[in-house]
């Protein structure tokens, strides 16, 4: 293994703790870009550990209603991509480690290589990449080495052991584990293929697993903390900026709702062994 | 240079040269390799292409004709213009070809529900028609936008069985269809094949769509031999996601004194900005699964795009075609809203055939490419669909029911 990024020392901190990491991802642009750095920030001072900031498209295809929503206000207010390593930049200062969830297309539009070295310069810890593929990423790989960048690869329940196998071999820092089929957004319950999905993934790799997808309250962080490293809610903040309107008096409730979620997550994440009863 | 035999087939992975590959979230690379597995076994399996075989006879109605065009081939600068009549196929397209093949390989592989996207809707009545021919369950997404200018294929798929969903996201057009779908897909594809329905998408569909449109070209190469003692010097097709060219164009390839040309949608104009012309006005990038030509704008966000033909209306094109036209071996080239309703209305007023939007782009294309030619071309177009879904469109444009 490489040396210890930020990343890995979220992990290594929460696991000394014994409790998971909270990874919060809101998008760039909205409710506005100061809207979201704002958000984020209350994020990570209400207790989220890592920060993931999206990077709006437009054709979100493994998102579901509420972030297609607020990519697409994003869009429509101007968002490009420097804006998004702008937005990373703010974020980071906060001291959370911060990443870039991004579908592939605006990566190559801005140049594989620029957008590592320009995400690493503003102080990007690594990116997510939910449709690019270890088969199609070689590019991606060498450019994320070589600017000290953790690539973030997912796995999901119908990925097969060979191919857990791959993805385990190419991504650094967490491993992203898809809890369920299906794009983002709040679920009632957590899939039950989310704990085998995990065990699937430790029997490849020694690197912390996170799981996302579906994961919005409290109870659910918990019971997501019981069997993973780290839980990862996207929607669910979002729901709390889209419902707050994007007038000034309604971007600040939407972050104080943002702020008053991350604390119940944060709890959650700290009760895994009642996660553990619970289930 | 000379590259025809290796322009036969793309890598294994499905890569066309640079173009192509997958680009999909990883909860879809299990079922891709099922899916490449089970077409390959189909395919190597003497009873599957028996039974897709008689059913591209018995139900729809193949071989289709070649039709020669005399009067309209006076416009062409005396070229001899042969229609190759996809049109007259059920359902009234060569969608059909693809959607026997998908559905016989859904039913193959023991899945029960069929997910599509269509823009103009012909690819979605072929769905509709092929699940309720085999008793498959049907869901047809579609942009609001094209339910609105398509209305008839809308009623049609609905008499079929098909759930048809408009989709209300993006520019609720084909390339908001197809991003619906793939969300549906991703959700369950355990039990849901997604009909994919053009050259285009993750491998294998750009491959495996490419095989079964192939029949057009297949045909049309021996009818136009019997017919005028040789092969033709051109054959044109229109362009969207590119189907019925590529379908058209494979067999011909290695036929390397016959011209390859597709007919994009230049809308407007492609000075305009509103088109849909992707090789002649786009740039390399990755959408909806695969590297190809995209209109994208300078982040590699996708452009909206403007055509008068609601299946030609996407922002992307069919990998094998990026390839082709790199290598030289197809050319393409943007034709405009009002060139293709001239083709359209002449077509119709000269030889009795109502052509759909889509190949008036082509017969555009041919009016044009015969008088760059000269007297005694021979020029195979691929009549890929007729026109009775475009009457609306049609009155609006010509104002036909003004006075009445």
């Amino acid at each position: 293994m490489t040396a210890t990024t930020a990343l890995s020392a979220a992990f290594a901190k929460a696991g000394a703790e014994d409790r998971a990491v909270l990874v919060g991802y809101l998008p760039a642009g909205f409710p506005s870009a100061d809207g979201a750095i704002s958000a984020a920030t209350a994020m990570v001072e209400a207790g989220v550990d890592v920060v993931e900031i999206g990077l709006p498209y437009s054709d979100p295809l493994m998102d579901g209603p509420t972030i297609q929503e607020a990519v697409h206000r994003a869009l429509l207010g101007g968002t490009r991509t420097l804006d998004v390593l702008h937005t990373v930049e703010a974020v980071a200062r906060t001291g959370a480690p911060t990443l870039v969830m991004t579908y592939w297309n605006p990566v190559e539009a801005y140049g594989v290589q620029p957008f590592a070295r320009d995400l690493a310069a503003a102080g990007g810890a690594g990116v997510i990449t939910p449709d690019l593929v270890p088969e199609e990423a070689g590019p991606w790989l060498e450019a994320a080495g070589a600017a000290g960048l953790d690539p973030i690869f997912l796995v999901a329940p119908s990925s097969t052991d060979a191919r857990v196998a791959l993805v385990a071999s190419v991504t650094r820092g967490f491993v992203y584990a898809a809890s369920t089929m299906g794009v983002t957004g709040t679920r009632g319950q957590v899939s039950g293929r989310a704990a085998e999905l995990v065990s699937r993934v430790r029997a490849h790799t020694e690197l912390p697993v996170a799981v996302g997808l579906g994961v919005s309250s409290r109870e659910q962080a918990a019971e997501v903390a019981s069997f993973a490293d780290g839980v990862i809610v996207g929607s669910a903040f979002v729901s709390r900026l889209l419902g707050a309107g994007t007038e000034t008096g309604g971007v600040a409730d939407g972050v104080a709702g943002v702020r008053e979620l991350a604390v119940q997550l944060a709890e959650g994440v700290r009760a895994r062994s009642a996660g553990r009863v619970g289930t | 240079m000379t590259t025809s035999q290796n322009l036969a087939s793309p890598d294994v992975a499905g890569h066309f040269g640079r173009y192509g590959g997958r680009f999909v979230p990883e909860a879809l690379m299990a079922t891709l390799d099922e899916l490449a597995a089970a077409y390959a076994a189909a395919t190597a399996d003497p009873e599957f292409r028996a039974e897709l075989d008689h059913l591209l006879r018995s139900y729809a109605g193949r071989p289709t004709p070649v039709t020669e065009v005399p009067r309209f081939s006076e416009h062409a600068g005396g070229a001899r213009v042969l229609l190759k009549r996809e049109d007259l196929a059920h359902t009234g397209s060569h969608k059909i070809n693809n959607v026997l093949g998908q559905t016989l390989l859904t039913k193959r592989m023991g899945k029960h529900r069929v997910i599509a996207e269509t823009g103009a809707g012909q690819h979605g009545v072929a769905v509709a028609t092929a699940c309720a021919l085999l008793g498959l369950d049907c869901v047809v997404y579609m942009g609001e936008e094209d339910t609105r200018r398509q209305a008839l294929n809308v009623v049609r798929m609905r008499l079929l069985g098909a759930e048809v969903v408009p989709v209300r996201v993006g520019s609720r057009t084909l390339k908001d269809a197809i991003n619906e779908a793939m969300r549906d897909w991703v959700t369950n594809v355990e039990t849901t094949h997604y009909a994919i329905g053009s050259v285009m998408g993750p491998h294998p569909f750009p491959t495996m769509v490419r095989d079964f449109q192939r029949i057009i070209g297949v045909e049309a190469r021996e009818q136009v031999r019997e017919l005028v003692g040789r092969l033709p010097d051109a054959v044109v097709a229109c362009v969207g996601g590119g189907s019925n060219a590529i379908g058209t164009f494979h067999a011909f390839i290695p036929d390397e004194d016959v011209r390859l040309l597709g007919c994009e949608a230049g809308g407007d104009g492609v000075a305009t900005g509103r088109h849909a012309a992707t090789i002649v006005g786009g740039s390399m990038g990755v959408l909806h699964g695969m590297r190809t030509y995209l209109l994208q704008d300078a982040d590699g966000q996708t452009q909206e795009t403007h055509s008068i033909s609601a299946g030609l209306d996407y922002p992307g094109v069919g990998p094998e075609h990026a390839w082709l036209a790199d290598a030289g071996r197809a050319s393409y080239r943007a034709v405009a809203d009002s060139e293709a309703m001239e083709a359209f209305a002449l077509l119709s007023r000269t030889e009795g055939i109502i052509p759909a939007l889509e190949p008036a782009h082509a017969l555009a294309g041919a009016l044009q490419l015969g008088r760059e030619l000269g007297p005694g071309a021979v020029l195979l177009v691929c009549c890929s669909g007729r026109g009775d879904k475009d009457v609306d469109t049609a009155v609006r444009w010509f104002q036909l029911m003004t006075g009445e």
